[in-house]
């Protein structure tokens, strides 16, 4: 059965209860009757796109002005993309982005050695000033990072030894 | 600054940001500030922030450059730039809706463009740099007044209007006992600025004792460690006659602590869009009929919270990005007339070169850290 355009206001009793001054929202918002009006509003200049922009599928068309920096690269970028092929209402959407950003890190590794920068770890993390201010948590991200290395030293030595007999 | 991965940014040489749009300008930034929220995306929990971005979005700075639609701004204004980008003459803009803008994101409808929080909310380059690329000139950017400190101005770009919205949201009357979960600068912020709808308690939680130390002396107000509860919904009733909160705020968003199986699934597992332990005491805490004012950030999936009981009490629940632009003026006032003081609350000055070692601090909550500001080189000259 196909739907049927309805006149809201030809139905019995349409509005009667209707209080402009029961506005919940406000302030934090100032109702103006504008959202009845949907996508009507004199656009601003539209921003040419030069770069890929990935674009939500809960909206038609590019807002007027976005960001360009950083488009979708790489292998991090074909699972962008993808995440881009989902509403925002799917939780695999924001899942793939994740991974995306995660593999984006080893990229940034990657694109960092192919441009002979090395990147400072230290530095980077902070880890000076935890050392001076927090000593304790130093020793403790240290130790656990240790463990962590021992065993995979231990499990990669003993299939060596395991694979030799 | 260059975001490389979660725990990981450096300071880093990067190309001169263009106009890009004929209501374009470029701002010079003299100060900046690292925000609870660029924690969420320093800790690798905001989809879509890729490698190469640059973090901030509370930022002020001088007017270098404007495109050729630019009517109002003039090159060599010092501006204070709103954290949110809005377009002034959208549906949600017309009604003052200046976080919800809808032609300044592409990637998302669920958030409006903000400067330098990921590809999410549009992509944008942020402030923690020398120089910054800012859309929509004329609607955003406000010229600072002559006589205000620009420590001040810097903290209206996004922390006063975003305390101020929490207690206004709130819908705070005379007489009401308000309870503002978190101690970060914005849970401080909001309960400086609660005094304001005249309440007659305002309560504080958190476990980080130097910040409750320092917010009974700055709002003033009440302070209580969640750390020396057992049950902290049961302290809430009990302040309160067994009644409960009329207001609840949530300051502190998705990296709460304080409950094992949140933290486990929202922070560690990601199961859910962060822990939402304050959210859900906020919920419990506040009377039946209360109001719960949401300006914690969480993630765009979902949260496990006690929505039943949010049914069965009658809360009303109000939330939302911070409006900046609207509050302006008013905030302007207040500070003015030395009602808000708000660049008491700036505890650190770091270098922009070392901005790996002020988010450090601040996430780790070291140094007695509340509130850091990023000076760029360029700005000491
Ligand atoms: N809606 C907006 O417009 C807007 C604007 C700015 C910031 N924010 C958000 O506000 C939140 C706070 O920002 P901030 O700069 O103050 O950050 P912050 O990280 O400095 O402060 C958060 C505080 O909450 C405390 N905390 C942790 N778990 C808690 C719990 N269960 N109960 C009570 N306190 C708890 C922490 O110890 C910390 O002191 C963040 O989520 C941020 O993203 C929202
Ligand atoms: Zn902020
Ligand atoms: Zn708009």
């Amino acid at each position: 059965m196909k739907n049927k355009i309805i006149d809201a206001t030809k139905i019995i009793g349409w509005g009667v209860d209707a209080d402009p001054e029961n506005e919940p929202t406000y302030p934090i918002k100032k109702y103006t009757g504008d959202d009845h009006k949907r996508s009507q509003w004199t656009r601003p200049s539209l921003q040419p796109a030069k770069v890929e922009i990935l674009k939500s599928t809960e909206r038609p068309y590019l807002p007027a002005v976005f960001g360009t920096p950083y488009p979708p690269r790489a292998l991090s970028g074909v699972f962008r993309r993808l995440a881009f092929t989902f509403s925002e209402s799917m939780n695999r959407r924001w899942l793939l982005l994740i991974l995306a950003d995660r593999m984006d890190v080893v990229e940034g590794l990657i694109s960092d050695v192919l441009h002979a920068r090395f990147p400072n770890l230290v530095k980077e993390r902070g880890l000076g000033v935890m050392l001076k201010h927090k000593p304790g948590m130093f020793a403790r991200k240290v130790a656990i990072r240790l463990v962590i290395l021992g065993l995979i030293g231990g499990i990669v030595y003993y299939n060596k030894r395991k694979n030799n007999l | 600054m260059d975001y490389r991965g979660p725990y990981r940014v450096r300071a880093t040489e990067k190309p001169h940001p263009v106009i890009e749009h004929p209501e374009d300008c470029i701002v010079r930034v003299t100060r900046s500030c690292i925000c609870g929220s660029d924690l969420h995306l320093y800790h690798g929990l905001v989809p879509d922030t890729r490698v190469g971005s640059t973090f901030g979005h509370e930022f002020i700075g001088i007017v270098e450059e404007i495109g050729s639609e630019v009517q109002k701004l003039k090159v060599g204004d010092h501006v204070l730039v709103p954290f949110n980008i809005s377009c002034g003459r959208c549906a949600f803009c017309k009604q003052e809706l200046y976080g919800n803008c809808h032609e300044s994101n592409p990637e998302a409808t669920a958030v409006g463009g903000i400067f330098g929080y990921s590809h999410t909310a549009g992509g944008f380059n942020g402030g923690q740099a020398e120089y910054v690329r800012v859309p929509f000139a004329d609607v955003g950017p406000t010229v600072i007044p002559p006589d205000m400190d620009p420590d001040d101005a810097l903290l209206l770009t996004d922390v006063v209007p975003t305390a101020y919205q929490a207690c206004e949201m709130g819908g705070i009357k005379k007489g009401d006992t308000v309870v503002i979960f978190g101690a970060g600068p914005i849970g401080i912020m909001a309960a400086k600025c609660a005094w304001l709808f005249g309440p007659s308690r305002v309560i504080v939680i958190d476990h980080i004792d130097y910040r409750l130390e320092f917010v009974r002396n700055y709002a003033p107000c009440e302070a209580y460690s969640f750390k020396e509860m057992d049950d902290v919904v049961e302290f809430v009733k009990k302040t309160t006659d067994w009644f409960g909160a009329d207001v609840c705020i949530d300051a502190v968003g998705c990296e709460a602590s304080g409950d094992g199986w949140q933290t486990l699934t929202g922070r560690k597992l990601l199961i859910q869009a962060g822990s939402a332990t304050a959210l859900h005491w906020a919920i419990n805490s506040v009377k039946k009929g209360g109001i719960v004012s949401i300006v914690g950030v969480y993630g765009p999936t979902g949260n496990i919270i006690p929505i039943g009981n949010v049914v069965n009490k009658g809360i009303t629940i109000r939330a939302n990005q911070a409006s900046v632009k609207r509050l302006l003026p008013r905030l302007i006032e207040h500070v003015q007339s030395g009602r808000l003081n708000p660049k008491g609350i700036i505890t650190h000055r770091i270098p922009l070169e070392d901005v790996a070692d002020g988010y450090r601090i601040f996430s780790e909550k070291m140094d007695n850290c509340i509130k850091t500001v990023l000076i760029p080189p360029s700005a000491k000259r």
